[in-house]
């Protein structure tokens, strides 16, 4: 199956045409067209012979402007030639995906047997209407305590890791896939991974990670490479994403998709953006990239009387480690929270390196609590934010003016962030600590400060929780 | 008259088409062979341009174009509440059961149901002289909403039939009026085009407030009934949450709640917790004053610019009725965006950040919309809309055209901040940037409403806030320890006030609505914990003593004290507070 191309090709008449009139970046102008349709799936042949793939970015009467997937390089304009499939962009769909590593244009690389597909979907989808929506409850244990107990995953939400070049988001991202499980139940999930202009290292770190525990039988696998066409992988996340609907709405697969790079998908969509001459917005990226990063993100979740679900989990590298920038900064607005790395916690070699403060998990009220985690799960929460985010600025104002000029409270609070950085978020990346573990770390924790300092919760639940030394 | 045009060019929403002379701007039409929803943007001689309001892939040059003759427009009558629309009112409900859990293309429906049949009561007679606003009847619309049928604006005449009391449809007729030569047939249900406000007869000053339970609003930064409030902020900083509690809890007959350009979960959060809560007015189901209006991100980018006129102008209806509505439009920056794409794909000349020239104009005119009023026609009313915007800027950067547009033309500043909410202070409003300019309206209010210090109360502690953010600024620089007594006080009241008083959980079940007496009595516990505390220092006691003594935490713990508790509460910590002075100054009482 080549994902690209729809299986059935009606050429029209007078629908292949060797007027590219004009090159420039990944765009083709084509003049002297009829009828061309607005996203029709078109098909160039270079004089050398080789086909690409493109699609219709805009449809005049007589000029259409399309966007080639495969790259310009080689295009002419005198023997270049360029065939409208009529068709939009289809991928072929199939349960037999599982298992398969794809191309960024879904065509198989892995030498398997030729996919026969159920059925075809357009690759651009429909949006989830919003009262069909069942509201993601469904807490994921991933054994990690620093989303488990301060950020919780639930099943059917968003949640992005905002990174840096050289973090372990890989490691992180390969350690939910691997730990991620629902409690009581015994399936995990199924993932679809779509890297976008990822280096062959850290795909392959996937791979590997993805054979070696098992993992591969059911992901399906899209690959493109740092060193493939740029503009492929403004469909890879559509290729992917489409997989995952249909494995999740209609065969009833918890699915998890990991997309990586998201920044390297952005930097195709601005290079897009300059060919066509808009007007840039932020930093060179397109004024709707809002819109864009949206028809991606927004094709996670859940359906009501389905019992498929998908949960995303997209990475991205945060330029300079700079969360203002448009790429982290448009993907926060959309997505259900973040999970941030901190390159300091990672010079400290601290694995998760997690920055508690700027992490958020906006499904997680949903997902705690009495019958999902525990009861004490939200006031802990809140109370461990407190406590850690006074002694983060104790910290700060520590490095100024020494620590003798803290009264006895404050100390306490500055060792208590210290201890939360080296007890409560380190852990081995093959540790899975089970929810409660976790609490109970936070509740050791709480214990450092005095009973009078946990103002964040009631009485009732202190009096419960609060660890007391035995006699004496 | 209809007009067919052809089709000449497509760029993501924006469609020209050629052959339309005579067809007028902001005039509906149906867009190629699956005939989509578009409206007309700009004419030039035969060449319209139409943005549309679903996905137009697919379709091609030389598909046909025809106009409606009608400007886009809003369906009004009986079955509003309760509904979820998309931006142009077209029922999600509906078009799930039509087309299935995805929104496919070329789906309509109307904005009403036609198959309901209210209960209508007349309140007019034939013969009565009627013009546009004045109440023909009234229908039951749910348990506490009585829906009034008025005469559209424009319309004047006598009345020669009205129906009897019994159960109509929105397509039955039930009155008609004639005059100026002709007669008027009038159902339940009439249209209103979505650009234009709905006619009044006057403007009134807002000063009644609209009271939202949530602590740092009503007290420190109070909203009147018919003003406006912008809510900006970085994302996470909790502006959703914030517009979703006062969808909950405000004291308005009505609300209207726009999910412009957001997320889809959100809506569902909105449907499945609303049913089951309680409007904390009338103790009914909150669904059942609620309109929504979801045009999430993933939606076509036209009907989301279009969904907070369709939004305002359900209110204005409301309002006309003689209701007091809520609209929160989270967020009015993916409006905005909304806008500059279509203007880039129109190819105008940009203005700052590649936003139309128009923008500035745009949201003042949207907010002008807000307002307390009295309606047209008779009986007479009196109605309002409250507008409260959330706001997206690129970066949490407030320097930005959509923020600075706003904050010219509203009266209120939430400012979200997000250190704030990094550190889980919740909500996360900034009290030292954000503004009200309605205190003086509310100091009345709060004066007769047993609350003689309000004014005071509040002055103090935002003069001790404000101190302290000063004091903090030499913390940093020399620590706290050089900080002579009376300063290290302020340090801890402020932190008191952060933990006991600003911070609300909108999750705690207790936290999340918090009654105007309670508090008001919280201030004054507060208040008369500062006042012994700066005596106490005055006397040789130690910051640190006082932010020792047990009461403190107890004041913390303030807000997970029932409402309806609240009273005995007080008195307790009000005699605890007096004890533990007591017991201070004679150097007892201090923990650790
Ligand atoms: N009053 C509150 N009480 C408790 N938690 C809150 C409160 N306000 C915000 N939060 C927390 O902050 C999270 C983010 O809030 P919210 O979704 O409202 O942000 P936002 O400003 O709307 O962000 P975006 O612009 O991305 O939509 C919530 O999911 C919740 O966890
Ligand atoms: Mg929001």
């Amino acid at each position: 199956m080549d994902g690209t191309f729809p299986d059935e090709k009606p050429l029209q008449k007078g629908r292949e045409y060797l007027s590219v009139t004009r090159v420039a970046g990944p765009l083709i102008a084509v003049s002297g067209v009829e009828g061309v349709a607005y996203g029709e799936v078109v098909e160039v042949t270079v004089p050398s012979g080789e086909r690409r793939a493109g699609r219709v970015l805009e449809s005049r009467e007589d000029l259409a402007i399309v966007q080639v997937f495969g790259g310009t390089e080689a295009i002419d304009t005198t023997r270049t030639s360029v065939r409208f499939t009529g068709e939009t962009m289809k991928l072929g769909v199939t349960e037999g995906l599982l298992g398969r590593i794809l191309g960024g244009t879904g065509e198989p690389i892995d030498g398997g047997p030729l996919l026969i597909p159920d059925t075809m979907r357009a690759i651009s989808g429909n949006p989830i209407n919003p009262s069909a929506r069942e509201f993601p409850r469904d807490f994921i244990e991933t054994g990690i305590s620093a989303i488990d107990g301060m950020n919780t995953l639930v099943r059917g939400q968003k949640l992005p890791i905002f990174s840096g070049s050289g973090l372990p988001h890989a490691r992180l991202a390969a350690q939910i896939a691997r730990q991620a499980r629902v409690s009581g139940e015994e399936e995990s999930f199924s993932v679809v991974f779509a890297a976008m202009g990822i280096t062959y290292e850290e795909g392959d770190f996937f791979i590997r990670n993805f054979r070696e525990t098992g993992a591969l039988e059911q992901a399906v696998v899209f690959v493109n490479h740092a060193d493939d066409p740029v503009i492929e992988r403004l469909i890879t996340p559509q290729m992917a994403l489409t997989v995952a609907e249909y494995l999740a709405f209609d065969l009833g697969y918890h699915v998890l998709v990991i997309l990586t790079d998201m920044t390297s998908y952005c930097e195709a969509l601005r290079e897009v953006a300059a060919a066509r001459e808009e007007v840039p917005g932020r930093r060179g990226y397109p004024g709707y990239m809002y819109t864009d990063l949206a028809s991606i993100y927004e094709r996670a979740g859940r359906i009501k009387g389905r019992k498929g679900s998908i949960t995303q989990l997209p990475i991205l590298t945060m330029p300079n480690d700079d969360i203002t920038h448009p790429v982290p900064d448009l993907t926060g607005y959309i997505t259900e929270g973040q999970i941030v790395f901190s390159r300091d916690l990672h010079r400290k070699g601290t694995y998760p390196p997690i920055d508690l403060l700027p992490s958020l998990s906006r499904l997680m009220q949903g997902g705690i609590g009495e019958g999902r985690t525990r009861e004490d799960h939200a006031a802990v929460r809140d109370q461990m934010y407190a406590a850690y985010a006074r002694g983060r600025r104790l910290r700060g104002l520590v490095a100024v003016v020494g620590e003798e000029s803290l009264g006895d409270i404050d100390r306490l609070y500055l060792t208590f962030a210290d201890r939360l950085e080296r007890g409560f978020l380190r852990q081995p990346e093959d540790e899975r600590r089970p929810i409660e573990e976790s609490l109970d770390m936070a509740w050791q924790l709480l214990g450092t400060l005095p009973e009078s300092e946990l103002t964040r919760m009631e009485p009732a639940m202190i009096e419960e929780h609060y660890p007391r030394q035995t006699e004496g | 008259m209809t007009l067919t045009g052809e089709v000449v060019r497509i760029s993501g929403a924006v469609v020209s088409a050629r052959r339309l002379a005579g067809a007028q701007m902001y005039e509906v039409v149906r867009v190629g062979d699956d005939r989509l929803v578009g409206e007309i943007v700009v004419l030039d001689r035969d060449v319209a341009t139409i943005q549309v309001y679903e996905d137009t892939e697919g379709i091609a040059p030389g598909e046909p174009v025809t106009t409606t003759g009608m400007p886009l427009s809003v369906e009004l009558g009986p079955g509003l509440l309760g509904s979820i629309y998309d931006g142009i009112q077209r029922p999600l409900d509906v078009l799930r059961d039509a087309g299935g859990d995805f929104i496919v293309r070329g789906l309509t429906a109307p904005g009403l149901r036609r198959d309901t049949a209210w209960d209508f009561t007349p309140a007019v007679r034939p013969g009565d002289r009627v013009e546009g606003g004045d109440i023909l009847g009234s229908v039951v619309e749910t348990e506490v909403h009585e829906h009034r049928v008025m005469l559209p604006p424009g319309v004047q005449g006598r009345v020669e039939e009205i129906a009897p009391a019994g159960r109509y449809t929105v397509d039955e007729i039930v009155a008609a009026v004639r005059g100026g030569g002709r007669t008027r047939r009038i159902r339940m249900r009439q249209y209103w085009p979505v650009r234009k406000p709905r006619p009044i007869r006057m403007r009134l000053e807002p000063i009644n407030p609209l009271i939202s339970g949530q602590r740092v609003i009503d007290t420190f930064f109070p909203l009147v009934k018919g003003g406006t409030a912008a809510l900006p902020g970085p994302f996470g900083a909790g502006k959703t949450v914030v517009q979703h509690q006062l969808a909950k809890y405000v004291n308005a007959g009505i609300i209207v709640y726009v999910g412009c350009g957001e997320r889809g979960n959100e809506m569902a959060d909105v449907l499945r917790q609303f049913p089951a809560l309680v409007d904390p007015t009338t103790g009914r189901s909150l669904m059942n004053r609620t309109v929504l209006i979801g045009n999430t991100s993933n939606m076509p980018v036209a009907a989301r610019e279009a969904s907070v006129y369709t939004g305002i102008t359900i209110a204005e209806y409301f309002r006309d009725m003689g209701y007091d509505v809520a609209l929160m439009a989270d967020s009015t920056s993916r409006w905005a965006e909304a806008m500059r794409e279509i203007s880039g794909r129109l190819e105008e000349m940009p203005g700052e950040q590649g936003y139309p020239a128009y923008l500035a104009s745009r949201l003042a005119d949207f907010y002008e919309r807000a307002g307390r009023i009295a309606a047209i026609g008779s009986p007479g009313r009196e109605g309002s809309v409250t507008v409260i915007g959330s706001v997206s800027p690129p970066g949490g950067d407030f320097s930005e055209p959509v923020t600075q547009n706003t904050l010219r033309v509203v009266k209120v500043l939430w400012a979200l901040d997000a250190d704030l909410a990094h550190e889980r202070h919740f909500p996360a409003i900034n009290w030292l940037t954000s503004y009200s300019a309605y205190i003086g309206a509310m100091q009345g209010w709060w004066a007769e409403h047993a609350a003689p210090l309000w004014a005071e109360h509040r002055a103090e502690m935002m003069a001790i806030l404000q101190a302290e953010s000063e004091l903090l600024e030499t913390v940093q620089l020399v620590g706290e320890d050089v900080l002579p007594e009376e300063d290290k006080l302020v340090l801890v009241q402020a932190r008191l006030i952060r933990d006991g008083f600003l911070i609300q959980s909108a999750f705690h079940p207790i936290d999340t609505y918090c009654t105007v007496e309670k508090q008001y009595l919280m201030l004054e516990l507060l208040a008369r914990f500062f006042g012994l505390a700066r005596d106490a220092v005055a006397a040789g006691a130690s910051a640190a003593a006082v932010g020792g003594l047990a009461v403190r935490s107890r004041l913390e713990r303030m807000p997970f004290v029932p409402n309806e508790r609240f009273a005995d509460e007080y008195r307790s910590i009000g005699q605890e507070i007096t004890e533990a002075f007591a017991g201070l100054s004679a150097g007892r009482g201090v923990i650790g």
